[in-house]
C-alpha cells in the first residue's frame, strides 16, 4: 500500500514535470510552469522520505541543508553574464550526484554478492553507465566551467593522436564494463573503478580540444549526458521518475546540440574531434600571409553621426557584449534611438555568446523587450532595407566569408547579411581575429565602420554624443 | 532480456518522445531558462541520494549519499531560482504583459517611449500572471 502511494505520488511529479517543461513554450506561462515543476519536486522528495528503505535522517538533513544554502547562495545575486559558467557548474554537481549514488549503489550491490546473491545483469549494466556518464559528466563540466572562467585556456589544446586515445579509453571503459556485466563473479573489483577514472578521465580529455566558441554544444551535450546519467539511475534502482526526468533532460540536451550544431553548419563528430578556432594554426597562418588591409577607423562622434541619421537600426550583439557587459548600455543607446524616432530590433544569432539563449537573457536583464528580438531567419531579410547595423562584439556571426568563401572553415554557417544594409557599425576590441581565429571580411568593407574599443565604454560615448547632437 | 529491463526502456522510449514534442516547442528565446530548468527537474536524482543517504548498508553508502544530496539540491534549489529570476525578466513591449519590474539599470533609461513607459512602470491588475 506504501509502495504504491509513493509510486503514485512520483506519477504526479513526472506529469508536473513535463508540465513544467511545456509552460517554457513563452514567458508568459513560463513562470507558473516553474511553480509546477517546484511542485512536483517537492511532491517527489516528501514521497521519497516515506519510504521503507530510509531508516535515518541525519545525513538526509545534512544534505539538504547544506545543498539548499549553497544553492541559493550562488544563485540569489549571480549576475546574467555569469550564466553560461553556472550552468556547467550545476552539470558538474548532477554528474557528480548520479555518479556518487552509483558508487554507494555498487557498494551495496557487492556487499550483498558477498553474502551469496546474485547480482542482477540489469543493475550491473545500468550502475556501470551511471557512474561513467556520470564521471565523465563531473570533470568535462568542470573543465567547460574552466573554460568559460579563463582558468583553463580556452583555446583548444591539442595533440599528437588525441582523438585516437579518446575513442580507445571510451572503449576501454565499455570493455570493462562489458566484463562486470558477463562475468560479474569473475571480474575483480578494480574493473568497475577502473572504468570510474576513465569516465573522470575522458571528460577532461574530451573536452581539452573543443574551443570557446562551441561551448554551446558542448554545454548541451554535457546536459544531454546528465540526463542519460539519471536515465540509467532509473534503471538502476527501478524507479521510473528517475527514468522519465532523465529522459526528458536526455532529450533537451540532444535538442539543444543539434539546433547549435545546425546554427553552425558543424556535425557532432565535427565539433566534438574538429578542434576547430585553434586561433594559431590555421588562423595565424591565413591572417599572417595577407597583406595589411585599410579598413575605415571611425570616432564616436562619426558613428552616432550615422546612428543620427537612421531611421531604422538593428543591433547584432555577440559574445563581446557578454564581456564587457554592456548589455545595459545597449540598451540606453536604444532608448535614445527610439525617442528620436528611430525603430531599434536586435538580431540574435543561435551560437551567440557561450551556451543557447545566451543573449536573450542579457537584454532582458536590461529590460529590452522580448517582442524586439528577432531570431536568425526572421530577421535575415530586413538588413536590406536597415539604415544602419550595430554589432556589438560578435564577428563569426556576421562574416560573409561563411557565404561566399569556400575555404573558410565557417563556410556555409547561416549568418546574417549585415553588409546588405545601408551602413554597419562594428564595436570591437581590436582588429585582431575573433576566437576562432578566422578573418572577417566585412571589416574591410567600404559600408563598414570600425569603432575600436571597449563595447561598453563606446556605447555610453554614442550615447552622450547622441545626446549632445540634440 | 529481464522485463525490468524492457518495462524501463518503454518508458524511457515514451518519455524521450514526449520530452522531445514538448522541448521543440520551446523557443530560441527561451533555451537558457530551458536549460536551467531541465537542470533543476535532473536534479531528481535526489530520489536515488535520498535513499543511499538514508539507508542502512554502512557510514560509506550514507557519506557518498549525504554529498549527493548536497550535489542534487544545488541544483534544484538553484536551478528553480534561477529560471524563475530569468523568466521574471522577459517582459513584452505590449502594455497588456506590461510586469511591474524594477526600475530600468543604467542611467540613461528613465524615460523612454509611450508604450515602454508604461510598460516599465507596470500596469496591475493585468490579465497575464505577470505580476512581479
Amino acid at each position: 500500500m506504501r509502495d504504491s502511494l509513493i509510486d503514485l505520488a512520483y506519477l504526479v511529479a513526472s506529469v508536473l514535470f513535463i508540465l513544467c517543461l511545456r509552460g517554457l513554450s513563452s514567458p508568459e506561462k513560463g513562470k507558473r510552469g516553474i511553480f509546477l515543476g517546484e511542485l512536483g519536486m517537492l511532491v517527489a522528495v516528501v514521497a521519497t522520505l516515506f519510504k521503507t528503505e530510509v531508516v535515518r535522517y541525519d545525513f538526509i538533513v545534512a544534505g539538504l541543508l547544506i545543498g539548499a544554502t549553497i544553492g541559493v547562495a550562488i544563485s540569489a545575486r549571480l549576475p546574467m553574464t555569469k550564466m553560461p559558467e553556472r550552468i556547467a557548474f550545476s552539470h558538474a554537481f548532477g554528474g557528480l550526484a548520479t555518479a556518487l549514488v552509483g558508487i554507494a549503489e555498487h557498494v551495496r550491490v557487492h556487499e550483498e554478492m558477498a553474502h551469496g546473491a546474485e547480482p542482477s545483469r540489469l543493475v550491473t549494466g545500468a550502475l556501470g553507465f551511471e557512474v561513467f556518464l556520470g564521471s565523465l559528466t563531473f570533470t568535462g563540466s568542470i573543465m567547460a566551467f574552466g573554460k568559460l572562467q579563463g582558468i583553463v585556456p580556452g583555446a583548444p589544446v591539442t595533440y599528437k593522436g588525441q582523438n585516437v586515445m579518446n575513442i580507445g579509453a571510451f572503449f576501454g571503459a565499455l570493455g570493462l564494463l562489458a566484463w562486470q556485466i558477463a562475468l560479474p563473479h569473475e571480474a575483480p573489483e578494480w574493473a568497475f573503478y577502473t572504468m570510474t577514472a576513465t569516465g573522470l578521465a575522458l571528460g577532461v580529455l574530451a573536452v581539452l580540444p573543443i574551443g570557446g566558441a562551441d561551448m554551446p554544444v558542448v554545454i548541451s551535450l554535457l546536459n544531454s549526458y546528465a540526463g542519460l546519467a539519471a536515465c540509467a539511475t532509473g534503471f538502476a534502482l527501478g524507479s521510473n521518475i528517475l527514468i522519465i526526468s532523465g529522459a526528458l533532460d536526455g532529450s533537451s540536451g540532444f535538442l539543444l546540440s543539434i539546433l547549435m550544431s545546425k546554427a553552425m553548419n558543424r556535425s557532432f563528430t565535427n565539433v566534438l574531434f574538429g578542434a576547430f578556432g585553434t586561433g594559431d594554426s590555421a588562423g595565424a597562418s591565413a591572417t599572417g600571409k595577407a597583406p595589411i588591409r585599410s579598413y575605415n577607423e571611425a570616432t564616436i562622434e562619426d558613428a552616432s553621426a550615422v546612428l543620427a541619421a537612421a531611421q531604422s537600426v538593428i543591433v547584432v550583439p555577440g559574445y563581446g557584449m557578454a564581456v564587457s557587459q554592456a548589455q545595459h548600455a545597449v540598451r540606453d543607446l536604444a532608448t535614445v534611438l527610439e525617442k528620436r524616432g528611430c525603430e531599434v530590433k536586435y538580431a540574435i544569432h543561435p551560437v551567440a555568446g557561450r551556451m543557447p539563449g545566451h543573449m536573450n537573457v542579457l537584454l532582458a536583464e536590461a529590460n529590452v523587450p522580448y517582442d524586439a528580438l528577432y531570431d536568425l531567419d526572421m530577421i535575415n531579410d530586413d538588413f536590406a532595407h536597415t539604415d544602419a547595423v550595430l554589432v556589438v562584439g560578435a564577428n563569426d556571426v556576421v562574416n560573409p566569408a561563411a557565404k561566399n568563401d569556400t575555404s573558410s572553415p565557417i563556410y556555409g554557417m547561416p549568418v546574417f547579411d549585415v553588409e546588405a544594409s545601408r551602413s554597419v557599425i562594428v564595436l570591437k576590441r581590436s582588429m585582431n581575429s575573433g576566437f576562432s581565429g578566422v578573418d572577417n571580411e566585412l571589416f574591410y568593407r567600404p559600408n563598414t565602420m570600425m569603432v575600436l574599443g571597449d563595447a561598453k565604454k563606446s556605447l555610453i560615448g554614442l550615447c552622450s554624443a547622441m545626446k549632445d547632437a540634440h | 532480456m529481464s522485463s525490468d529491463l524492457v518495462f524501463g526502456l518503454y518508458v524511457f522510449a515514451l518519455a524521450t518522445f514526449v520530452g522531445y514534442q514538448v522541448i521543440s516547442r520551446v523557443p530560441a528565446l527561451l533555451h537558457t531558462p530551458l536549460m536551467s530548468g531541465t537542470n533543476a527537474i535532473s536534479g531528481i536524482s535526489l530520489v536515488g541520494s535520498l535513499v543511499a543517504a538514508g539507508s542502512q548498508h554502512g557510514l560509506l553508502a550514507n557519506v557518498l549519499g549525504c554529498i549527493a544530496v548536497a550535489a542534487a539540491t544545488i541544483n534544484v534549489v538553484g536551478g528553480f531560482m534561477i529560471t524563475d529570476r530569468m523568466l521574471r525578466m522577459f517582459n513584452a513591449r505590449r502594455p497588456a504583459a506590461a510586469a511591474a519590474q524594477a526600475p530600468a539599470h543604467g542611467s540613461g533609461a528613465n524615460g523612454t517611449n509611450g508604450a515602454r513607459t508604461k510598460s516599465a512602470n507596470g500596469v496591475d491588475g493585468t490579465p497575464g500572471e505577470r505580476r512581479a
